[in-house]
């Protein structure tokens, strides 16, 4: 205190003391101003993602269909590109075989245990349940694709005698699986947002527990569960490592869910596995590849965006 | 006359009660098979697997006897690439996040950023795997290297931690940022002062969990050229990699048995250390739950 009266003393040290908190004022308020630019940069990453996804995708296509007939790639029926064919059709076949097992799979199991975790148990056990499903959703899809080799298709094949090793079937299975834990949470949640009113209104007029949900709560969150279907079927399109290991390589058009296949995913990771050379047509393929499947997900993501969106029932 | 008319009745409150118990039995079932799915994934691992576990399995490099073979590349790998990807993406995440509820404007472009990490976060991981290709390893001519890999996976749980992070950022009361700028505070300061540290108990959590996401993929990482066989452990951003799950997907495909129990050993290392980081997930929540 005494040396702040000294310094006070001086004309010339009040002046500088003013100086010097303007000169602090002045930087606090332009750091003040970069913190906002610098932030909005770094919002900016998530856009130039987007961009690189779509550049790097068309651009690389564009140089694949200089080289093959784009008509020829999505007609045309055989695919070795290693002896130059390149008719996408038996990916396109080979990821639509899985993801219609893993939707078969999914789809029931997800909803019924959405039914029972949002109807039917109590509180106690879906706070047990429910954790323990999630579980399913965290495990790395490298560890389903082991399951589904080593355990789900020699299971199936003492069912069905002549089942190859690698077979879409057990691939599919065990997508459908890794997807029951997506339906179940989402619908569940679709479920709960159904207002307890138009519940006990139908216990009110005599409707069991089952009439209920068939009657009311299903149709109430119908959207919700339909666009987490959807959202569920699009992870099932995009899924790589269990098909990759469970289901084989060998391009196939084919709807005999016993057959080895190849998926487009699988097809990316077997170029880039190989020794594929960077500019070489197989190398264009790959991303002529992933652009389909890029649309494919894309696709699938708006419409569950739209159906949430668009039939939403508010209470 | 009443008795006549009642039975048709009760026959069918009867059946419609039936009806009822057995779709509950059916799904109570239906739960059941998820669990016990996943118990018997875990059996089988752990059965087949614990054979192969030791001190050796954790500390060897890859070798051509699987007897001989062993996880430590891949583990000091996934870290290493854990540590890259969790820098990158976390600057970049919680910035996202902080602009996105504290700074931007209503306007159509903030909607355009909001509806993008949406998009983002459903776009197959594949495809972040032939991008990094496209630009981290060719365009920026990184190579197959851990750098590669890293900026590649950072990019993909991005989406991930900026939406953890909003929530987290969210759930600040208001009345904290009030009683802040009541004492004269500007926003920078509220925000780095008041904001963030509330905040932080949530953006870890989501960015662990985040993490957890990115030490299991493979398919990105198998693109943007993860080895396989790497005998000497990564030293610098620019050193050749590999990571646990290409360890395992490498051993799942060789023919003989023995690889197998290699790679059950391998997952049996993988999940404890995704276990591990869960646990500090719930841990970090519990704590500081009840605090605001």
């Amino acid at each position: 205190m005494d040396k702040l009266l000294q310094s006070e003393g001086t004309e010339l040290n009040v002046q500088q003391l003013i100086e010097q908190k303007r000169q602090r004022k002045s930087f606090a308020s332009r750091f003040e101003k970069v913190i906002p630019v610098f932030l909005f940069l770094c919002a900016c990453v998530s856009i130039l993602t987007t961009v690189g996804i779509l550049f790097t995708l068309v651009r690389e296509s564009i140089g694949f269909f200089s080289e093959v007939n784009i008509v020829q790639f999505y007609t045309g029926t055989n695919w070795s590109p290693w002896t130059g064919e390149f008719g996408v059709a038996p990916l396109i076949g080979g990821t639509l075989l899985i993801t219609v097992i893993a939707t078969i799979v999914a789809v029931p199991i997800g909803l019924m245990a959405a039914i029972f975790l949002s109807e039917y148990a109590s509180d106690r056990v879906r706070r047990t349940i429910k954790p323990i499903l999630e579980v399913l959703a965290g495990i790395p899809t490298v560890v389903y694709g082991f399951f589904a080799l080593t355990f789900v298709t020699p299971i199936l094949q003492s069912f069905i005698p002549g089942l190859g090793i690698f077979n879409a079937l057990s691939a599919g299975i065990v997508v459908g699986i890794m997807i029951v834990p997506m339906v179940a949470s989402l619908s569940e949640d679709a479920m709960n947002s159904v207002p307890n009113s138009l519940r006990e209104g139908a216990y009110g007029v005599g409707s069991t527990r089952f009439e209920v949900v068939t009657k009311v709560v299903l149709p109430a969150a119908l959207s919700g569960i339909i666009s987490s279907i959807v959202l569920a079927v699009s992870r099932a399109i995009g899924e790589t490592m269990i098909v990759t290991i469970a289901a084989g390589a060998t391009p196939n058009l084919t709807f005999n869910p016993t057959e080895s296949i190849q998926s487009m995913t699988a097809f990316i990771v077997q170029a880039a596995t190989g020794d594929t050379t960077y500019g070489s047509t197989i190398y264009y393929s790959l991303y002529a590849v992933g652009i389909t499947l890029f649309v494919f997900t894309l696709l699938m993501n708006l419409l569950s965006q739209y159906i949430s969106r668009k039939y939403r029932e508010e209470y | 006359m009443l008795e006549h008319k009642e039975r048709p009745i009760n026959r069918k409150v009867k059946r419609r009660l039936w009806l009822n118990a057995i779709m509950k039995t059916g799904f109570f079932a239906a739960t059941l098979i998820g669990l016990i799915f996943l118990a018997l994934l875990l059996y089988r691992v752990l059965n087949q697997g614990i054979g192969y576990l030791s001190w050796d399995y954790i500390t060897s490099f890859p070798a051509p006897f699987p007897e001989e073979a062993g996880i430590w590349a891949g583990l000091v790998g996934s870290i290493m690439l854990m540590v890259i990807v969790a820098a990158i993406a976390v600057t970049i995440g919680v910035a996202t996040a902080i602009y996105l509820e504290e700074y931007a404007p209503k306007n159509k472009f903030t909607e355009f950023i909001r509806a993008n990490i949406q998009n983002l976060a459903g776009v197959p991981s594949i495809v972040f795997g032939l991008l990094g290709l496209t630009f981290f390893v060719y365009m920026f001519s990184i190579g197959y290297r851990l750098l590669a890999g890293g900026l590649t996976m950072a990019l993909l749980i991005l989406p991930v931690i900026v939406v953890a992070s909003q929530e987290a950022v969210r759930s600040v009361p208001n009345e904290l940022r009030e009683a802040s700028y009541g004492m004269g505070a500007s926003k920078w300061q509220t925000i780095a002062r008041i904001i963030l540290p509330a905040a932080l108990p949530g953006m870890l959590t989501g960015t662990i969990i985040a993490l957890s996401r990115a030490i299991g993929e493979t398919a990105p990482l198998i693109i943007v050229g993860a080895a396989t066989a790497i005998y000497t452990l990564p030293d610098s951003l620019l050193s050749k990699y590999t990571v646990m799950p290409i360890q395992i997907y490498n051993w799942t495909g060789r023919p003989q048995e023995e690889w197998q129990y290699v790679a059950a050993a391998g997952i049996i290392v993988l999940l404890v250390v995704l276990l591990m980081m869960n646990a500090i997930a719930v841990g970090i929540r519990n704590k500081f739950q009840k605090r605001l």
